[in-house]
This record gives structure tokens, sequence and C-alpha cells, in this order.
């Protein structure tokens, strides 16, 4: 397709270069000769290694997204953030009180923030994250948690704040400060670690690890499946 | 936005919907699939594979491609590099710095060792964000180990190495539990307990999710634990090749840093390889879910230094790699698609496999559907596929299912205007994990002395097919194993003097052989993806 697709001037770091139609901006660089080491990670929109801001020709205004998800247009003029030197604080989650204030302690800088919202605009995920990060300064770990789930810190939001905040990291620490004391524990889970811990499976694996090829494939083959769908089971 | 000539058959999808809710495909029995694996499955295309001609594996097969790598003439000059003159001295070394790696890292340093992490990319930059659907663990009460182990065995065709098997599925409740105390957040159920889901192969629902984000959870987690701990790393220096010593044991490796080129030489104790996976290899030309750096650098390092590998001429292929639009073809479409209730349908809106066979067969049935029975849909790119029918999930489990559970799936495609709440999805499967690579013992430890390894890079435990789930789960039970294991080890060792014999010896077998010409350099470090039509030369600076 690549070599019957119309061909689009895209500038990369100001240098103009012809590309076809359809590329991501991430095999555009590499049309160009451009072999990544930086900037280019899972290549499917997940570890946010490929952050890159551009703008067009035409067009002065700044946007964002990740090089390996998002498709080149005409007068397109690309660069991409390697690396941005973002605060992340240091912290033992053993010993952290688990409620709001620990936020503010760790990361006292956020009330700074004077709400210009241009996080939120930044965001390739299309989170919300000036909101998250007024709930941070709230002190509602659980708000932060849903609305910063799909963070894939590609760190654009502490690369444009204009304090200097991360609100990649601190959601980091309010969903980790969530998953390790808020959520509720699950009784089933701590029950079977027990149950393994004192042998109760260990003569069933025992005895399937001994069952000949021929007995062990029919054991497979008449296992119980139970149903994909929930209410179909208790 | 789907073209239009392919509308006509989203229609028959459509259609066919009400009749498909109450239709369930029996699942194959063992000769059925042993039949379709060996007419459709790529593993089993013997043009594929080529027989190893040096190395501790000489007449195994391999896939080309990897064959090639492991044959690979060394990267370094052993006459100008002096192992004995260390930039960094450590207990143990860890390559790679995914799920497994860290994990490694984490109980390495815990154990009391001096732990120095190197990868190739940034940390954390690996297949395990890329991992959606989830990790199992037997831990409902109508569910058990002993069930788990049943499942991974029959879903590897009963050739997995069945300690290693009993390891993973005693181990995987506490992994889990382990990763939550880490501050993971597994979705749950109101009153706590997991809220749990099936997969291709499972008899019971045991996968442990994070949204369709679950690998990335883990993973950001582990990175921020591996950072609290002041644990040291290196990113962008993958090593080139491992230093042994006088007594044939692991005495450290040899880095790079990529960006300068200058070599670093790592004296270890002990080195744990956790390097991941294979895809970027494109074997049979097939596109991958993999990440950029996923291109068998470990089972290069492990080979030339006398490792055994195993099961390394089975690949999987995932079912579902997008096929619609180009710009995503073969990235993951994550199985928990059809865990929550997405049917696979042909051209004209019929079922053609059980959706939750394990992923071997899926693929098999499918490249069927579309290479012998002509029922697949070819796109403007000229790619075939199958429609995965997303829109059943919200029919059959109320409306906002995919929204919620799929997240980063709704994203990926609504980039391209295709709406997968209301529309089907077009896939073909794609290149998507190693089942086999270094041999390993329970505790991660291969035939090296020093020299473990963890991850997807190591094989056995998943014989010739992994199930869904089975390999984050992997990372955490063998990554822990490892770093436990090699912390220990390096506290016992009596160090001998540090050594490249055995790349010279390497290089000799090579020309004795006469395949040093013939082989490129190894291990490969990245994929090659620039244009070379230009006719332009370039200048190595």
């Amino acid at each position: 397709m690549a070599e019957q697709a119309r061909l689009i001037d895209i500038y990369i770091m100001g240098r103009q270069c012809q590309v076809p139609e359809g590329l991501t901006i991430l095999t555009a660089l590499e049309y160009c000769g451009y072999r990544m080491i930086r900037g280019c990670g899972c290549r499917a929109g997940f570890c946010g290694a490929c952050a890159t801001i551009y703008n067009f020709k035409s067009d002065p205004q700044l946007r964002y997204d990740l090089a390996c998800q998002k498709t080149v247009e005409p007068e397109m003029c690309l660069v991409q953030v390697p690396y941005f030197p973002a605060v992340k604080a240091i912290y033992n989650l053993e010993k952290l009180k688990s409620n709001g204030a620990t936020i503010k302690a760790l990361y006292p800088d956020i009330v700074k923030c004077f709400g210009c919202n241009t996080c939120t605009k930044t965001c390739p995920q299309e989170l919300e994250v000036m909101w998250f990060m007024s709930d941070a300064l709230r002190g509602d770990v659980k708000a932060v948690v849903e609305k910063s789930f799909d963070c894939v810190m590609c760190g654009l939001c502490a690369a444009r704040c204009p304090q200097g905040l991360v609100p990649y990291n601190v959601a980091l620490l309010c969903r980790r400060i969530y998953g390790r004391y808020l959520a509720s524990a699950s009784a089933h889970l701590e029950e079977r670690i027990a149950e393994i811990e004192e042998g109760k499976f260990d003569a069933e694996i025992d005895k399937l690890k001994r069952l000949n090829d021929k007995e062990l494939r029919r054991r497979y083959t008449e296992r119980d499946m139970e149903s994909a769908l929930e209410q179909h089971w208790e | 936005m789907y073209p239009a000539y392919l509308e006509e058959s989203i229609h028959l999808v459509e259609d066919t919907r009400v009749r498909r809710l109450i239709e369930t495909l029996p699942r194959l029995d063992e000769e059925e699939k042993l039949d379709l694996l060996h007419q459709y499955h790529p593993d089993y295309i013997s043009a594929s594979m080529r027989k190893l001609q040096v190395g501790i594996n000489k007449g195994d097969s391999a896939p080309r491609e990897l064959a090639d790598l492991l044959e690979g003439n060394s990267r370094v000059d052993p006459d100008r590099i002096d192992p004995s003159k260390p930039d960094y001295n450590v207990d143990v070394l860890v390559i790679g710095g995914g799920g497994a790696g860290a994990s490694a890292a984490l109980l390495a340093q815990e154990a009391g060792a001096r732990v120095l992490v190197t990868t190739k990319l940034r940390l954390g930059d690996a297949n395990t964000v890329g991992a959606q659907a989830g990790t199992q663990a037997a831990d409902r009460p109508n569910d058990s180990p002993a069930l788990h182990y049943l499942d991974t065995m029959g879903g590897g065709h009963f050739e997995n190495i069945p300690e290693l098997v009993e390891v993973l599925v005693r181990d995987a409740p506490s992994a889990v539990q382990w990763l939550e105390k880490l501050g993971v957040n597994w979705d749950k159920d109101p009153d706590g307990s997991m809220h749990e889901l099936s997969g291709g192969g499972t008899s019971r629902r045991r996968l442990h999710s994070a949204r369709d984000y679950t690998g990335l959870e883990e993973m950001r987690v582990l990175r921020d634990e591996l950072r609290n701990r002041k644990i040291s790393y290196l990113e962008f220096a993958p090593a080139l090749e491992l230093i042994l010593d006088d007594r044939r044991q692991i005495a450290g490796a040899v880095l790079v840093n990529l960006e300068t080129q200058e070599l670093i030489v790592v004296r270890a104790r002990a080195v744990i390889l956790a390097t991941g996976g294979i895809g970027r290899l494109h074997i049979q030309g097939f596109p991958t879910t993999n990440h950029y750096g996923a291109t068998a650098d470990g089972l290069v390092l492990a080979y030339r230094a006398g490792a055994e590998l195993i099961f390394i001429d089975t690949m999987q292929y995932h079912p579902t790699g997008a096929v619609y639009p180009l710009q995503i073809l073969g990235q993951l479409v994550t199985e928990k698609v059809r865990t929550l209730g997405a049917q696979l349908v042909n051209s004209n809106g019929e079922q053609f496999v059980m959706p939750l066979e394990p992923r071997d067969i899926v693929t098999a049935a499918i490249i069927r559907e579309c290479r012998e029975n002509q029922r697949g849909l070819r796109t403007p790119g000229g790619e075939v596929g199958v429609w995965l029918d997303s829109p059943m999930i919200d029919i059959l489990r109320g409306e906002g299912t995919i929204n919620r559970e799929l997240p980063a799936m709704v994203r990926q495609f609504r980039r391209f205007n295709i709406d997968i709440t209301k529309e089907p999805i077009l896939v073909y499967p794609t290149l998507h994990y190693q089942n086999g690579g270094i041999k390993i013992d329970v505790n991660g430890a291969t035939n090296v002395p020093g020299l473990f390894a963890a991850g997807e890079c190591t094989g056995g435990v998943h014989g010739r097919n992994r199930l869904i789930g089975n390999s984050t789960l992997e990372l955490f039970v063998f990554g822990r194993r490892a770093g436990r294991a090699a912390a220990q080890y390096a506290r016992e060792v009596k160090r001998g003097s540090p050594t490249l014999d055995h790349v010279r010896r390497w290089q000799k077998e090579l020309e004795r052989s006469g395949l040093a010409r013939e082989r490129p350099l190894s291990p490969r470090l990245l994929p090659d993806y620039i244009r070379h039509t230009h006719g332009r030369t370039r200048l190595e600076i």
C-alpha cells in the first residue's frame, strides 16, 4: 500500500520530508531514515516511550500524541520528547499513612496548581488530568485512581506544566496507596494461600504429576468447564 | 471507519447475532486439535525451520530467523576487552527491565545482594506493559492449583516440564498477593473478592485483571518500587556477551551504551537473564504484538555461554491481531474480548471455532477459515482476516461493559473511527510469544553455574503452547525465585578469574563449520525498520 499512497510533506525537527499517507508518526520517522533508539517502546500505545509534540506549518498551536498511534497529516512539524526530568518522591509504601494528607506531604508542590488545564489538553490518553490533580489536592485517593487508571506515564503532562508538577507520579502514588491499603482485601485469596501453605493440594498435584500420558490426557478432556459468564455460576 | 465494501459482511454479522447468542460450538477433541495444528499452525511449516549446526543444541530445529542469530558472530572482540577491569562490581546483575527482571531485582536486593539492573531501552520497556488480559491464579473456592496444573499441561500439549508447572500454579496466589501489597489495583467485586474471568483453555474463571491495562499496571508499580528501593539501573545499555571465569561459571557481562557506543564491563557473582521475547524477528514474516526490543538477545547470550535451550521451535501466534486499519497491523486485540463473550465469525457471519479454545488452536482455525475455506475478508492493504464480534459483549453482559472492561481497546480503535461497541473488529493471527527458551530449574538456574533466567526468555513451563494469563504469572513466580536463588548463590560462590575465552572458542567453532562468513552479528539488539530503498549509503559515525 505504501508504494501507491499519495505522498505528503512533513517536517521532522524542521527538515522537510515526503512520506506516504497513512503512516504513523513513528513509521514515518523510520521511513525517512531515522533509526529509533529513544522514543520507541511497545509500538502499541501502552508504554509512553514515544511522546510527541507537533504543530502545522499553517497553525502554530502545539498538539501532543503518541508517535506509534497517531497518523501523519500534511504539513505536520514533529519533534519527540525522548526524556523529561521529572520529580519522583521516594517513599516506603509499608510505612505510609494511607490517607490523602500523604499525597501533599510527598508532593507538596501540588498546591501550586493554578488550574490552567494544560495537562488535560496535553494528555494523549484523554484523561482529565487537572481534575485528578484537584482530587489529589483534596486527598480523594479513590477519585484519582479512577480518573488516572489508563495513564501510560508518557510524561507529557509534566513536560508542559508551567508549575513543574508531575501529575503522572502523583497519580501513581495514589494508585499504590489505594491498591495496598484502601481496596478491600480478597478473603478467598488469603484462604487459598493458607491452604497451599498447609499442603492441602500437594497430594492432588503429586498424583497428576505421576499419571501416565494417556490418563493425564483423559483427565484433561473430561474436566468440567465453568461457564465464562458469571451469572451462570453459583 | 471500515471501507464501504466491507459493510455487506458487517450486516451479515449483525443479522446472525440473535442466532449466535444461543449457539455454542463444541470443544475439539485431542485428535481434531492435532490434525488442525499439523495442517494450519505456522510451527508445522517445516521449511520455516532449520537445524542448528553449532552449540549445545546442535541438531535441534529453530525458526530460520532465530537460528541465524543463535549461530551468529559475536559483536565483542575478546582481545580488545579486559574482563578483569570492571566498570561495575556487583553481586547480582539482572539483564532486562521488564516484569521478570524487576521482580528478580527486588527479591535479590531483599536477600541482601548488591544488584544492578541493565536494560536495552527504558526501565519497564518490555512485553509486560502490553499484556492486557490478566494474570492466572487459582484462588476461587471452586478452583484449585491442581486444575490450573491440568489446564496448563493440556494447553501445552502435555510436553511442559511438570516441576515448573507445579511451581507456577502453587506460587500463583501468593504472587498475586505480593503485587497487591506493592500497590497493584486488581479488578474486584464490591466485597473485595477478585473479579475473575475465563480465558482460552482455562476450566475456571481465574484471570486477575486491571481493566485491559493489566501488564501496564503491574509494570508501573514494580518500576516505581525499584526506584523507591534505590536499586541501581542502567537504561539503553543492552548486554553483548556474558563473561565466564576459569571455573566455567558466570562472572559478569559486557554491555554497550547504545547512545555513545562505549562498552561497559560488569563483574557479577550471578547473572539473571530476563531479556524477554522474540517478536521483532518477525518469524515467517508475521507482524507482531511485541515491543521494539524483543529480539531474542538473551537466548543468544545464553547459548554462546553454553546454556541449553528448549522448545525453541515453537512460537505463539496470538489469534487476534488487528489487520485493519493498517496503522495498527499486528497489534494485540486482547483475548479478554473473547473472554467477555465476543465470537469469531467469517465473512458470512458464521462461527467456525469455539472462541475459548487454547491460542494455537484458534490461530490454526482462523488460518484454515481464510486460506482453505476462503471465508475471510480482504482489507484495502491486502491483508486477510475474520471478524471478532465485539458488540456481542454488551449484548451478553449489558451496555457499558466494553467501555468499562476494555478501555484500551476502545481508545485504540476510536482513533480510527471504529466503535468496537457497535462494530466488529477485523483480526488475523500475529506473532506474540516464544513458548520456549532457556532451560531452567524451579529456581531459574540454568546449566551454567551462576546463570539464572526468568520470564519469556525461558522455556519449559508452557510446553508447546502458553495459556492466557500464564505469561505475566510466570514473570513474578520465576522472577522472584530467580532473584532469591541468585542472591544466595552469589553469597556462596568461590570466584575464579574472568575471561572471554568462550567467545574465542565460539568464533573458532563458527570458522571451523564454515558459518562465520554466512551468519550475521548477534545479538540483534534492535530491529531495522528504516527504508533502505534510497540508494543512499549510510556513514557509520
